[in-house]
């Protein structure tokens, strides 16, 4: 279980994030909602401990040690282009080694797994600067996974994306939380894909925490308009709610 | 194969053993070449019989006259020594900022640190305490420029490539300044500083090499030590941080052995530019972008390649020479433009 524990942030005097609470179970998935400027970012960087913050990360109860406990997914990764795929799946295993110490056959296993996984073992020698959206962010979670941490933070990880390639990213991600028992918490700008994967969403506005349930409980106009602006409409679909825009001379 | 066989073979960062040999070979070459070569025209034969007469269990008889031996071992081979330790600890040093602070022109002459270091000995050389204070005011001076760089770089333009080395011609140019106003102050040191600011290894002896070895030793044992570190800070700070890297501490470590090495050798051979941007680009291209490759053959191709640039600067204008720095110079500043011009993305 990963907890928030009365976490702050501020930018020069600015508060950013907070006073935030929040628990995380074992295995859960948890989609992180609300608009621009609301802190999901920021709320996912002070678990990974990147910026400065008050209260507490913790991990079942301990605190969260860097790297080991938490693989994150930033929004825009820093992939060096002439960088090859294996070499940097291999990164997410830094976590496991001292200041002097090289990978072992341990890591190197870890790795092939990770690879194979997100069906990228015919990708070792491929430069990162060649590969093409999706595999990039395939790439990307390979060296999270690699991290071997319970605890998975992604942050947009389909802002990148087109519709199909943003779903198989998801569908991944979800087939890695059923096999590995991963938690899961997911910062998204697209609510109706959020609700699709996350079994509970959370809405941030200016960094405070103010809806916190089911897809169904959390979509739906009512707790949305105030945060998002009078702009959007839920409709009920089978596999649950969808979030469309408004203009206003549709009104 | 193993399937993890395959997967290591498909990693580029690996230090093969084939560069590695590579290395070492054009070090020897170089250095048999450095000791050949000069204006006393020493004959090869007894050269190579005076140098093999060392090795333990060789006993071969040189011919060679005690002023031909004086000028072997007292005047060529110690320079030579000297030249692959300074050139060791530029190329390290210049490809370790540039691992550092992601950024391919760092170098220690393009931060301010080569300046900063030249101010420090300059101070030393002028003041009261003299010659002996030369290293630890170069260090002091090198530290305070690389860090009012880094400092102003960021300030000003954030991560960005050509902020950082603006603000190392700044710092250069203020330090080279103050060490300029030192000079006319003293006109008795001026001749000697100014050949010390030229970059030389003419004065080079065994005392030197002793002098340099114990920081040379020390600054590429840490820098080779932290290759691994320096790929992972390739993604950047952030991302580095949350893989479980204390970011500030590899950082620290890696510029006080890089300036602590880079200062010792401008103590010694003044100041000699652009071998930290030449070496570690060349490597780059041949070898590849890992530092795990990078630093350790830096630290070889650099000693090969000062020691290359000498032989070029005491035979050109032979009997006379010439100051090595206008020799590295002369092929580092369009090495560098051409850096400048193929540098891709966000600058």
């Amino acid at each position: 279980m990963i907890t928030w524990e009365e976490v702050n942030v501020s930018y020069d005097d600015r508060q950013v994030l907070g006073p935030v609470n929040l628990s995380v179970g074992d295995g859960e998935w948890v989609g992180l909602i609300g608009p621009n400027g609301a802190g999901k970012s920021t709320m996912l960087a002070a678990a990974v401990g990147i910026v400065e913050h008050t209260g507490a990360v913790s991990l079942g109860g301990a605190a969260r040690r860097a790297g080991l406990d938490i693989a994150w997914m930033p929004q825009r990764p820093h992939l060096p282009d002439e960088m090859g795929v294996a070499d940097y799946v291999m990164l997410g295993r830094s976590p496991h080694l001292g200041y002097l110490a090289h990978e072992g056959r341990h890591d190197v296993e870890m790795v092939r797994s990770a690879m194979a996984r997100l069906d990228l073992s015919d990708f070792g020698r491929r430069r990162l600067g060649t590969l093409s959206g999706g595999e990039a962010q395939r790439a990307v979670l390979a060296r999270a996974l690699a991290q071997e941490a319970p605890v998975l933070l992604l942050d947009e990880p389909t802002s990148s994306l087109d519709i199909s390639h943003a779903v198989e990213v998801l569908d991944v991600i979800e087939d890695l939380r059923r096999a590995e028992g991963l938690t899961i918490v997911m910062a998204a700008h697209d609510l109706t894909l959020a609700g699709r994967f996350a079994e509970r969403l959370v809405l941030l506005s200016n960094g405070s925490l103010v809806a916190d349930g089911s897809p169904r409980d959390v979509l739906v106009e009512s707790i949305l308009t105030p945060h998002y602006g009078a702009g959007i409409k839920v409709l009920e679909h089978v596999d649950g709610p969808v979030v469309v825009p408004t203009r206003r001379r549709d009104g | 194969m193993s399937r993890a066989g395959a997967l290591d073979e498909a990693r580029s960062a690996r230090l093969g053993w084939g560069s590695l040999l590579v290395g070492l070979g054009s070090v020897l070459v170089v250095a048999a070449l450095g000791v050949l070569v000069g204006a006393a025209g020493l004959p090869v034969d007894a050269v190579l019989s005076a140098l093999f007469d060392w090795v333990p269990g060789i006993d071969l008889e040189s011919g060679l006259t005690d002023l031909q031996r004086g000028i072997l071992f007292e005047i060529r081979l110690p320079r030579v020594v000297l030249g692959a330790l300074v050139g060791a600890v530029l190329a390290s040093a210049g490809a370790a900022y540039q691992g550092v602070f992601r950024n391919p022109l760092a170098d220690p002459y393009l931060l301010g640190i080569a300046a900063g270091a030249g101010l420090g000995a300059t101070i030393a050389f002028v003041s009261a305490g003299g010659r002996a204070l030369v290293p630890i005011l170069a260090f002091l001076g090198g530290m305070l420029a690389v860090g009012v760089t880094y400092t102003l770089g960021r300030s000003v333009g954030g991560r960005s490539v050509t902020s950082l080395i603006l603000a190392g011609v700044a710092v250069a140019a203020f330090a080279t300044a103050v060490q300029t106003y030192l000079l006319q102050q003293e006109d008795d040191t001026l001749r000697e500083v100014y050949a010390w600011i030229l970059g030389r290894l003419t004065t080079a002896g065994w005392s030197e090499v002793l002098r340099l070895l114990p920081y040379a030793l020390v600054s590429s044992a840490v820098l080779i030590g932290a290759r691994r570190l320096l790929d992972v800070l390739s993604i950047g700070d952030d991302e580095a941080a949350a893989l479980g890297v204390n970011v500030g501490r590899v950082r620290g470590v890696v510029v006080v052995a890089a300036t602590l090495g880079t200062a010792a050798a401008v103590a010694v051979s003044g100041l000699i530019g652009f071998v930290g941007i030449i070496v570690p680009h060349t490597i780059r291209l041949v070898f590849g972008w890992s530092y795990r490759v990078i630093i350790p053959l830096s630290v070889l191709f650099g000693a090969s390649f000062l020691m290359l640039a000498d032989i070029v600067a005491r035979t050109v204008v032979s009997p006379g020479e010439l100051p090595i720095g206008v020799v590295t110079a002369f092929l580092g500043a369009p090495f560098f433009l051409l850096v400048l011009r193929t540098l891709r993305g966000p600058t």
